[in-house]
């Protein structure tokens, strides 16, 4: 039941139907209770996904009629053997009976809204519904108050490592790289502040580096750090692009961290364009991380980096914060303005689009690194 | 009139579905684009099928609402169905040489990204609709493809009224969403 009053509320929501004042109240809602944000925003998605689907769909068989006249005026040529066209030219001219009938909407979103209006009424008699729905959100609002604190910081604490450099790791987390030719690792300002003494980095093959830190910001949780290793060989230019612009909703993600010894891969797609009480530093990600993925890089399907994971609701499933891709960038220019020893650069060669998922990780896996310390 | 803003008018048709404009479309860059596809190892089925596909390019990018044309509509036609073609060559790894080019071109690689990304979109969409069985195929289609109300969709279904339509409708999106995400979230 609640589930058809939450698609009704999203569907009068995305067509501005709401009043005023239930706009707000919608909106506190969403606001303060991520679960329901996250069925929102999924909702929402979906319906534009329909809505373009329907279009599309519904342009192909235009065209297809078009084209069945044109080739009945012999001004297109297709050979008699090319059998798809004639069964597109049935369905359009089914297609075209309707259409008759029907003023044009030129979207489904029209219509759709045509439904919704019938479906006010209904849904205004089940106002005390609606009313109700707001209510919960004041209790949540309470139970809220109790676990402000707990967004948990997604890296692990006191585990000891086998360290090839003979140090006893506190934690363990993860990091990427921007720069390959002076060796930058983007990663948690939480992460760092963990490594009081010592920090590492440890790639795929296990093999370990020390790293010093470059640049911490509490406030947006970012940190870069440069492996400092003789030791270490340089890599060529990282496969991905890293992003400007903010996250787009209903991107679909991937990423890879070290929740545990290994690296592992995880997919999701981003659920909202701001984080925790949203925040702007960061979007919101369903997805599944744990302790130690803090640090692991968002990537999208076509390899563009978007984000920084950095922190989980504590409370709902799935509910995953990124800083978004942009603020390494302003990262790397404070840098650049503060510290002058340190040449720092953005390198990547945009190498993953249009590869397997498969070889994506392949390319990608030796720019992730572990990071442990103590 | 100018060529620009004969293109406009053009434009604003397709963005309509209007079948005239395609029509129009047909008649001034059809035989280019065969052209094009002739002189590069395909047939004139090939030319069909890969015009149709560069009007949807167009029609995609229409839709999303940030189209401004910086060139000629014939020379984004051109880019965008000489670039759908070279990438099919390469799929059948027929190609071989860069093509002679019959027209200027202009850059398109974010259009066809965008629409590959679209045409998988569509596809899960499709697969999901294939899965969901009857009556909700029906049923949705008759509502958002053929858009009827639902009172009509009531007494062609038999449901005794339109609130119950409605509810079944209901319960169909939520088992279309249930099987779109499954594929979505899978990344296909």
């Amino acid at each position: 039941m609640e589930d058809t009053l939450l698609m009704d509320a999203a569907d009068r929501f995305a067509k501005g139907e709401m009043s005023s004042e239930e706009k707000i109240y919608f909106e506190e809602l969403r606001k303060n209770n991520p679960e329901l944000d996250q069925a929102v925003v999924e909702q929402l998605f979906f319906l534009n996904q329909l809505d373009g689907y329907s279009n599309i769909k519904n342009f192909k068989a235009s065209l297809a009629a078009v084209e069945s006249k044109l080739i009945g005026e012999k001004f297109i040529n297709r050979s008699a053997l090319s059998e798809t066209l004639s069964t597109k030219g049935k369905l359009v001219s089914m297609w075209h009976r309707y259409k008759k009938d029907i003023a044009v909407a030129a979207s489904i979103a029209g219509v759709v809204s045509i439904f919704m209006a019938t479906a006010v009424s209904s849904v205004h008699n089940k106002n005390g519904e609606i009313t109700q729905l707001v209510e919960e959100f004041k209790n949540e609002k309470q139970k809220r108050k109790n676990i402000e604190k707990t967004v948990i910081e997604l890296q692990e604490g006191a585990k000891p490592a086998v360290a090839t450099t003979s140090i006893d790791a506190r934690f363990r987390a993860t990091g990427f790289m921007i720069d390959a030719t002076g060796n930058y690792i983007v990663t948690n300002a939480h992460v760092v502040k963990e490594a009081k003494n010592h920090l590492v980095v440890e790639n795929i093959k296990g093999e370990q580096f020390i790293a010093k830190q470059v640049y911490v910001n509490i406030e947006q949780d970012l940190a870069i750090i440069k492996i400092v290793d003789s030791n270490f060989k340089k890599l060529p230019t990282p496969p991905y692009t890293i992003r400007k612009t903010g996250a787009e909703l209903g991107e679909q993600i991937f990423m890879m961290g070290y929740p545990k010894p290994e690296i592992v891969y995880e997919e999701g797609y981003v659920s909202a364009k701001n984080g925790y009480k949203m925040d702007t530093v960061y979007c919101q990600i369903s997805t599944s991380a744990n302790e130690g993925n803090s640090g692991s890089p968002v990537i999208t399907k076509n390899g563009e980096l978007i984000g920084v994971i950095t922190s989980r609701e504590t409370k709902a499933v799935g509910v995953v914060f990124a800083i978004k891709s942009a603020n390494i960038y302003r990262a790397v220019n404070e840098i650049k303005k503060q510290k002058e020893d340190e040449k720092i650069k953005i390198t990547s060669a945009p190498a993953l689009s249009g590869l397997s998922r498969v070889d994506q990780i392949k390319k990608m896996e030796g720019y992730v690194f572990m990071i442990k310390g103590n | 009139m100018s060529n620009i803003e004969q293109d406009r008018i053009l434009l604003e048709g397709i963005a309509a579905e209007d079948s005239n404009s395609i029509e129009q479309l047909y008649k001034q860059h059809y035989n280019m684009v065969q052209s094009m596809v002739i002189a590069n190892a395909g047939s004139k089925d090939d030319a069909a099928d890969l015009f149709q596909e560069t009007v949807i390019v167009l029609f995609e990018k229409l839709r999303a609402g940030n189209f401004e044309l910086s060139s000629l509509l014939k020379t984004f036609i051109y880019s965008v169905a000489r670039r759908l073609w070279l990438k099919k060559l390469q799929q059948q790894q027929r190609f071989t040489s860069q093509p002679d080019e019959l027209e200027a071109i202009v850059p398109v690689e974010d259009e066809i990204e965008q629409h590959i990304k679209l045409q998988n979109d569509f596809t899960i969409m499709e697969t999901s609709m294939g899965k969901i069985g009857e009556p909700c195929k029906s049923l949705l289609n008759a509502y958002y493809m053929q858009k009827k109300d639902m009172n009509t969709i009531a007494t062609e279904f038999g449901y005794t009224n339109a609130d119950n339509a409605k509810t079944q409708k209901y319960k169909c999106l939520v088992r279309l969403k249930k099987l779109f995400f499954a594929q979505y979230k899978n990344g296909e």
